[in-house]
């Protein structure tokens, strides 16, 4: 491929080919601070590429390819290079991961403790995680969490934060603008801006931390905290992992661990604020 | 060199993995991936010198596919307790065969859907004792379903509802509109107990299937593995068994399965450094062809030469079906898209 | 109907694991998670080690349980049958 980029986040060495400059520049821009290793080879192949030659310039579009692809998934315009670029790191560590447990949560945390927010996209997990990682907890990750099968450890996937719609105010009153990437308009998620993690959290990224608690946020509606059982949490953690199946007994075995070791709690709130001071109200009941 | 090749060499023993740079990893693990054959390069290099990365993936892989391969094998025992009620036989093939059977290439080997051969007679009362099972059919369209039923080697897919595990039930290993029609009640008859109790075919017949899956079937997708499962089952039974390439000679024959049994052989001596008898260890101009196939991955685990690859689909189709009719099943195909 | 007569998994099997409300088995023949509830584990309890049909489940049961005054045989043959689809016990 005639463009290309290599990327670690978290335990993850990424090789990224592109038919175009664009995409693998703005990668590089927003990757600048991790750290590089040309000696380290990749386990995770993202492909960023034109159906047929000409449709490198005539109405450039980006199929998304690598060591996964959705079949029939429908391409991305150029300027949204970036975002097509993002899915494909997503998906092969979604369907290709097979170290660690892979949830669908934001993590943040303090102390070597954390606390784990899974969600799907619209419940806020990462808006809240973003902005709480502003604060004084460490950003593990917006959209993955790896649990460690063997110790029940949390690991971070620190990838840059996709900040969506309202979220994108929220966070750009509060953050230096070297921090952030391109305003991405009228995507088929709606607007996205990306959020490069602060340096501390970039440099702990192999750091695992104890799960302390597990948060099941629901965006929009009255405040409200409701305990959750062992039971309902498994089942709902099985629906947030894309490689729960493919670990076995392993798989079995941490998730378990997991729901029986860590409170878990639904939580709903109109506001992020009102979030954030759950989050904090929930996280001092769990005490050491 | 190039990675594809690379990871060829990987496997046949012919390169030191200690003497690849990190750098040369990308590309043959990219290959790997995109052959369906990770895990059993893992396995290949379990004990080799690589980089402390490439150890954590293979260990990841093994890991992986050890699980992937009781859920597979889980299917061929939930087909028995279906159909053995109804003393419905039936012979295990390809990957879930390999796996009962204990054999070198299912280390790390990835299975698909569960293939089972069963007597033509009985296929009707299959088809419903799996479907009162919790089997059905999976959603296609009229044209594709009378398709099989007339003309293909096998039942249309079956999916299991709550497994969502496809289970592909065949009467014979090749269409009924294929040129070649191998002897399905000799396969059969013919088949052996495993280890673990199920019934597959023999030592001479597994070999046939082989071959002629990988060459009077498909258009070679998959064929490095499917290659590398021919190259390493031949050369255990011939190290089992001293007359076996002359019994796999005559089975080949009664199959009409010859000249893809002799060409899987040549290819496992090109590719995975075979080493064959006399009488098969002979050039032929045409296996280049078919080499170039095999090998058509870049460095990024594309498939390179489409036109190629476009060459082998018709191909596969001509060797399937009688001229007249490939026109008219392309040409809807091209409708459908 | 005849009474149907299922066999448990073999011992080493399955792996129990209460969480709360919910039952969680892994089956490591088939590397399937069961997410069952009661009567479920009662029965995968019962149901010991030689061929065991509706009715001697219910005879089982009733020594431990009280299972009211219905019949409860059709019941326990339907989630009998139930759990041999899921694959946990196997028609004998």
């Amino acid at each position: 491929m005639r463009h290309s980029i290599r990327i670690a986040v978290g335990p993850v060495q990424f090789r990224i080919g592109s038919d175009w400059a664009e995409p693998i520049a703005a990668l590089g821009r927003l990757y600048a601070g991790y750290p590089q290793d040309d000696a380290r080879p990749a386990e995770a192949t993202v492909r960023l590429f034109a159906a047929r030659p000409w449709r490198r310039w005539l109405r450039a579009s980006v199929h998304i390819g690598g060591d996964f692809v959705v079949p029939d998934a429908l391409p991305l315009p150029l300027s949204m290079g970036l975002l097509a670029a993002e899915m494909g790191m997503n998906l092969q560590v979604a369907l290709g991961w097979r170290r660690h447990m892979l949830l669908h949560a934001s993590a943040v945390a303090k102390d070597g403790r954390a606390v784990v927010l899974s969600g799907e996209s619209g419940s806020g997990k990462s808006t809240l995680a973003a902005l709480l990682g502003e604060g004084d907890w460490r950003l593990m990750g917006d959209e993955f969490t790896l649990i460690d099968p063997e110790g029940g450890d949390a690991f971070a996937f620190p990838r840059a934060v996709s900040l969506k719609n309202e979220a994108i105010a929220e966070v750009v009153a509060r953050v230096d603008p070297a921090r952030l990437g391109p305003l991405l308009a009228g995507t088929p998620k709606g607007d996205i801006r990306h959020l490069i993690p602060r340096p501390g959290a970039i440099a702990a990224m192999h750091e695992p931390a104890r799960p302390a608690l597990l948060l099941f946020p629901r965006f929009g509606g009255e405040t409200a905290i409701e305990p959750m059982g062992e039971g309902e949490a498994f089942v709902r953690l099985t629906e947030a992992s894309t490689n729960y199946v493919a670990l076995g007994e392993a798989g079995f075995a941490a998730l378990t661990r997991l729901v029986r070791e860590t409170p878990a709690f639904g939580i709903s709130y109109p506001d992020s604020a009102t979030g954030i001071a759950l989050v904090e109200q929930l996280w001092a009941g769990t005490a050491p | 060199m190039s990675a594809v090749q690379t990871f060829v060499d990987l496997l046949a023993g012919r390169r030191d993995p200690a003497a690849l740079a990190p750098i040369d990893w990308d590309g043959v693990i990219g290959v790997a991936r995109s052959e369906a054959m990770l895990a059993t390069l893992a396995h290949q290099l379990a004990e080799a010198d690589v980089p402390p990365a490439v150890a954590a993936l293979f260990a990841d892989q093994r890991a992986a596919a050890a699980v992937a391969q009781r859920q597979a094998l889980w299917e061929a025992e939930m087909a028995r307790r279906a159909l053995a009620p109804a003393g419905i036989e039936f012979v295990l093939l390809k990957g879930a065969a390999y796996a009962a059977a204990d054999m070198a290439c299912s280390a790390g080997r990835q299975i698909g859907d569960l293939d089972i051969l069963v007597l033509a007679s009985d296929i009707r009362r299959a088809e419903n004792d799996l479907l009162k099972a919790g089997w059905e059919w999976v959603k296609s369209d009229p044209y594709d379903d009378a398709y099989y039923r007339e003309h293909m080697h096998e039942l249309p897919p079956l999916i299991h509802k709550t497994r969502d595990r496809m289970i592909d039930v065949h009467h014979t290993i090749l269409p009924r509109t294929h040129r070649i029609t191998p002897d399905a009640l000799a396969l059969m008859s013919d088949a052996v107990t495993s280890g673990s109790d199920y019934t597959v075919l023999n030592a001479a017949d597994m070999a046939c299937h082989c071959a002629a899956h990988l060459l009077a079937d498909g258009d070679l997708q998959g064929g490095l593995r499917n290659l590398w499962d021919f190259h390493t089952m031949t050369r255990d039974f011939a190290a089992a068994d001293p007359a076996y390439w002359g019994e796999l000679d005559g089975r080949a024959t009664l199959h009409g399965l010859q000249d893809a049994v002799h060409r899987a052989a040549r290819l496992s001596r090109d590719l995975y450094g075979a080493t064959l008898p006399t009488a098969w260890d002979r050039p032929d101009s045409t296996d280049g062809w078919f080499r170039r196939r095999l090998l058509a991955r870049d460095d990024w685990g594309r498939v390179t030469d489409p036109l190629l690859e476009q060459a082998f689909y018709i191909r596969s189709h001509w060797l399937r079906m009688p001229p007249a009719m490939l026109a008219k099943h392309l040409w809807t195909k091209w409708r459908k898209r | 109907m005849t009474d149907r007569a299922y066999r448990a998994a073999p011992p080493g099997t399955l792996r129990i694991e209460p969480l709360g409300e919910l039952t969680a088995i892994f089956d490591r023949r088939s590397m399937q998670t069961h997410l069952v509830v009661s009567p479920m584990p009662e029965i995968l309890d019962a149901i010991g080690s030689d061929a065991c049909s509706a009715a001697t489940l219910a005879s089982r049961l009733a020594a431990t349980f009280d299972l009211g005054d219905g019949d409860v045989q059709p019941i326990l043959a339907e989630r009998l049958s139930e759990l041999a689809a899921m694959g946990l016990v196997e028609r004998a």
